[in-house]
């Protein structure tokens, strides 16, 4: 209309961008969706691809999003795989219709039933504990029991953890209310809040920090980022980490709260065998040993050796809650929480 | 910016003839303005009872929280970057020339890293507390320390990043400004105060207003640092209410409800104004003679200059810096520099994209002044208050509802499956990002287009130019420093954006604020250092270029002035 010439040259551009789009996706090929991000799953993608020959092509971003463009995109989906770092999502994935019942002996002889849907929408593929850690010294483990236990008022001003806006919290207090009953799960985070000694803000590495400074005495966090911390090459986070223990709780009874990382296949998969092959891969052997050394979580199967670090926080009793509760009751521990005043 | 701006020539009113300017607007703005009317027809969607479950738990703060935000990044913004852009522009005082460009480097520094660097140096947990705690043997509770991670704290962090944008545009005003008013003004015994105060203030309002409507709708559309702080916001809250409830029609009508605010700042400032005008009447520039500062003043000039630049700008970057040192191993063998490429090209296509659109609309509203065509760029530039996530859905659904109809209708009618076209493209990335920074350009384009005199355009016309010549031919040179602007303002935007990049891009496809993000939420904020610093050293360059070539673009000025 005006601009001719630019016009064109963008025109030109957009349609040049626009192939560049459209060109990944050879036959064969395995197209996955990751919520967790490319650099902890690449390493993986290319030693499948080395093993079997197969590519994988990856886009990486957060759950709920992938989710959205995934259920969008419907039976067109490029999309072979759905993977994600939590159980909630896994769940909302299945109940949107956007994954596909898979029979797998392999898959089902390695990952324990408590960890992967009866129906094989889906395969938990690691195991992430959110269990109570303590600043040596100061805290008596002796006087550590339960999560239950952290609302009574000895531990007032002394527990730090992050907002509720996280995903791993409303598991948290998901997996109470599918035991204990909302109820009882509300009483218990007015008295948990309660004793917040500060408002909730920052990661889970921030809790460790803030613990260690003074700011409180017990911090809830992830395993994996004490252990990454204990590893990592700097000098302050290894000094931080090393004055945290870790404390397992309810272990008389229900056992300590994991979360799993997992992946089911598409409904809308144009390569279900190879997409397969890739879960069975990744709850294979080499895949859980790589998880287990590089991102310090616990492999889903047994005969997995662990890091030093991993053995050094001692054995614990998971909750064997079924994972797929975790996503029923997300839309209700947020509510919950929003009601108790845990922002 | 100015309404109205020209008289509507006759039109032949006997013909109804299709009109391809009107029509061109209301199409480009109406398929921009699709993903907002996608999120906004969820409102329609009954969700009373999520309304109050959160109007008895949350709103009140969410609320609260979100205006507190405004006001004090409104003020913020304003208080840094009108005096920085008077002195460079006007006055002369050591280092003037360094401080041009220096003050809009924060502008290259996304909020969300500013906010994660100055944590990690400010916290409890930090090395400044820290060493405090080691030198007087203070325990926690033992002294007061501001806490960074508050709400003052992120009105601080979004104040010092996001003020470039008043900075730069009400710099293009003052330097658009005919000195003739200034110099009448003194001769009418106005002093520089009262210059600055009374006259050049007043006119260069549609620039300011535009930097700080900008800088106010960025602050309601961050997620970012908001959500490290803890804060809960409007923003915390579409997407907790939306993810964690698994609600999107109550999430959309928050999103609905935050999207007034901005429309109400728009209305009020748009009904203060008026009828007033603010293109000048004189067509004689000359040079500028500048305020020789002297002794406190110059002092002043220079610290006043310095602040701004040092917390928004060096601090972080040396401390991103010292992070990036540490890790360089890792980032020199990866794929750093195809994430650089991928960064730059999707940045330079939108920012071409995002100009050339804004143009159409705003010509075409100055050619074609009615409510309609108006009402309809209104609606497409609200994108920019509207967080990415957001938008990145509102983009997915009528597209994939697209590639799906088209699909079904191919398979029925001829049995081939299309599958998918536009979604999963970068032309529907691209497309994300015209939405939400068509703000950015639009409103830097109608202010440049404002401040022509619509005589102008009649002269033009009557010399037998057809409108495009003359947009191309007249305006375009005349405004290039505003359109300078508008392309650099895109430009580091796209660089910054993180949401819709994440959810729309293509497989195997990564940017460097995609890096940042998925090392930095990992809370491996060294690691990402490096990533997030070629952010800014990205941004830093054109930065530079558009700088000086505005500063030549006024009229009349001496060339290296």
């Amino acid at each position: 209309m005006f601009l001719s010439r630019r016009c064109f040259l963008s025109a030109a551009a957009l349609a040049g961008v626009f192939f560049l789009g459209g060109q990944a996706l050879a036959a064969g090929e395995v197209n996955l969706y990751s919520a967790r991000q490319e650099a902890l799953i690449k390493p993986l993608l290319d030693r499948f691809s080395a093993a079997t020959g197969i590519k994988v092509n990856l886009v990486s971003a957060k759950a709920d999003a992938l989710l959205q463009r995934l259920k969008s995109e419907s039976r067109n989906s490029p999309a072979d795989v759905l993977l994600t770092v939590d159980a909630g999502n896994l769940h909302a994935a299945q109940a949107a219709g956007v994954l596909q019942p898979v029979r797998s002996r392999v898959l089902e002889e390695t990952i324990p039933a408590t960890y992967r849907d009866p129906a094989g929408h889906w395969f938990g593929l690691s195991l992430r504990a959110r269990p109570v850690m303590y600043v040596k010294g100061r805290v008596d483990p002796a006087e550590l029991s339960t999560y239950e236990a952290l609302a009574e008022p000895k531990w007032k001003g002394r527990i730090c953890i992050r907002s509720s806006d996280n995903v791993y919290n409303q598991s948290l207090v998901g997996a109470m209310i599918a035991t204990r009953g909302e109820a009882a799960t509300e009483t218990w985070v007015r008295g948990f809040v309660a004793n917040f000694a500060r408002k909730p803000q920052g990661g889970d590495r921030d809790q460790l920090k803030a613990a260690v400074a003074g700011q409180c005495d017990i911090a809830i966090a992830n395993t994996y980022y004490l252990a990454q911390m204990l590893e990592s090459g700097k000098a302050d986070e290894k000094a931080v980490a090393e004055k945290i223990a870790v404390f397992w709780p309810n272990q008389a009874e229900r056992g300590v709260h994991v979360n799993i990382s997992g992946a089911g296949v598409t409904a809308a998969a144009s390569n279900r065998d190879n997409a397969v092959r890739l879960l069975e891969f990744l709850a294979g052997a080499e895949a859980q040993q790589w998880y287990a050394e590089t991102n310090q979580e616990y492999p889903v199967r047994d005969g997995i050796a662990l890091s030093a670090t991993l053995r050094g926080f001692g054995e614990f009793r998971a909750d064997n809650v079924n994972m797929a509760k975790l996503g029923e009751f997300n839309a209700a521990a947020v509510r919950l929480m929003d009601r108790a005043g845990w922002r | 910016m100015t309404s109205a701006a020209v008289t509507p020539l006759p039109a032949i009113k006997a013909l109804p003839r299709p009109d391809p300017w009107r029509s061109g607007v209301v199409l480009a703005a109406l398929l921009l303005a699709l993903p907002v009317i996608v999120v906004f027809s969820f409102v329609f969607v009954p969700a009373g009872e999520v309304w109050l479950h959160l109007k008895q738990t949350v709103l009140q703060e969410y609320i609260t929280n979100s205006l507190v935000l405004l006001f004090g990044v409104g003020i913020g913004v304003l208080a840094i970057g009108i005096p920085a852009a008077w002195m460079v522009s006007l006055c002369e005082f050591p280092g003037r020339r360094w401080f041009e460009w220096g003050l809009l480097l924060p502008m290259a520094m996304p909020a969300y890293i500013i906010a994660y660097t100055y944590t990690g140096m400010l916290d409890f947990a930090g090395p400044v507390q820290t060493q405090l705690r080691d030198w007087f043997g203070w325990g926690y509770g033992d002294y007061w320390f501001p806490d960074i991670r508050s709400l003052p704290g992120a009105v601080l962090m979004l104040s010092l990043v996001l003020y470039p944008y008043v900075y730069l545009l009400s710099r293009a005003a003052f330097l658009e400004q005919s000195i003739c008013v200034l110099e009448v003004s003194r001769t009418l015994g106005t002093g520089p105060w009262a210059g600055f105060a009374r006259v050049a203030l007043p006119l260069a309002r549609p620039a300011i207003i535009t930097g700080l409507s900008l800088a106010l709708m960025e602050t309601l559309a961050d997620y970012g640092t908001v959500q490290y702080f803890g804060l809960a916001t409007f923003t915390t809250g579409i997407f907790r209410t939306w993810f964690g409830l698994g609600d999107p029609a109550a999430a959309a009508q928050l999103s609905a409800v935050l999207m007034s605010f901005v429309f109400v700042l728009i209305l009020l400032e748009r009904w203060s104004r008026r009828r007033a005008r603010f293109h000048h009447t004189s067509t004689r520039y000359s040079h500028l003679p500048r305020y020789q500062l002297r002794g406190w003043r110059r002092a002043g000039a220079i610290v006043g200059c310095s602040i701004p630049v040092l917390f928004g700008f060096l601090l972080p970057a040396v401390q991103l810096g010292a992070w990036a040192l540490d890790t360089m191993d890792a980032w020199l063998k990866s794929d750093f520099f195809i994430l650089v490429g991928n960064s730059l090209m999707l940045a330079a296509l939108t920012a071409a994209t995002a100009v050339a659109l804004a143009l159409l609309m705003a010509y075409g509203r100055r050619l074609r002044p009615s409510k309609p065509v108006g009402l309809a760029v209104r609606v497409a530039s609200m994108g920019y208050a509207v967080p990415g996530t957001v938008i990145a859905v509102g983009v997915i659904l009528p597209f994939a509802w697209l590639d799906n109809t088209l699909d079904a209708f191919m398979r029925a009618q001829f049995d081939v499956s299309t599958g998918l076209i536009l979604s999963g493209t970068l032309a529907a990335l691209v497309f994300a990002y015209c939405v939400r920074f068509l703000a950015v350009s639009l409103n830097t384009v109608e202010a440049g287009l404002g401040k022509i005199k619509p005589s102008m355009d009649d002269a033009a016309r009557c010399l037998g130019l057809p409108p495009r010549r003359v947009l191309r031919e007249v305006h375009m040179p005349i405004m290039r420093g505003s359109l300078l602007t508008a392309l650099l303002l895109v430009f580091v935007d796209v660089l910054k954006e993180l949401p819709a990049t994440l959810i729309l891009r293509p497989f195997n496809f990564n940017t460097l604020a995609v890096r940042t993000f998925e090392l930095a939420s990992d809370e491996r904020l060294a690691d990402s250092a490096s990533a997030a610093l070629a952010i800014v050293l990205a941004g830093i360059v054109p930065v530079i270029l558009l700088s000086r070539t505005i500063g030549r673009s006024r009229p009349g000025a001496a060339e290296g002035s």
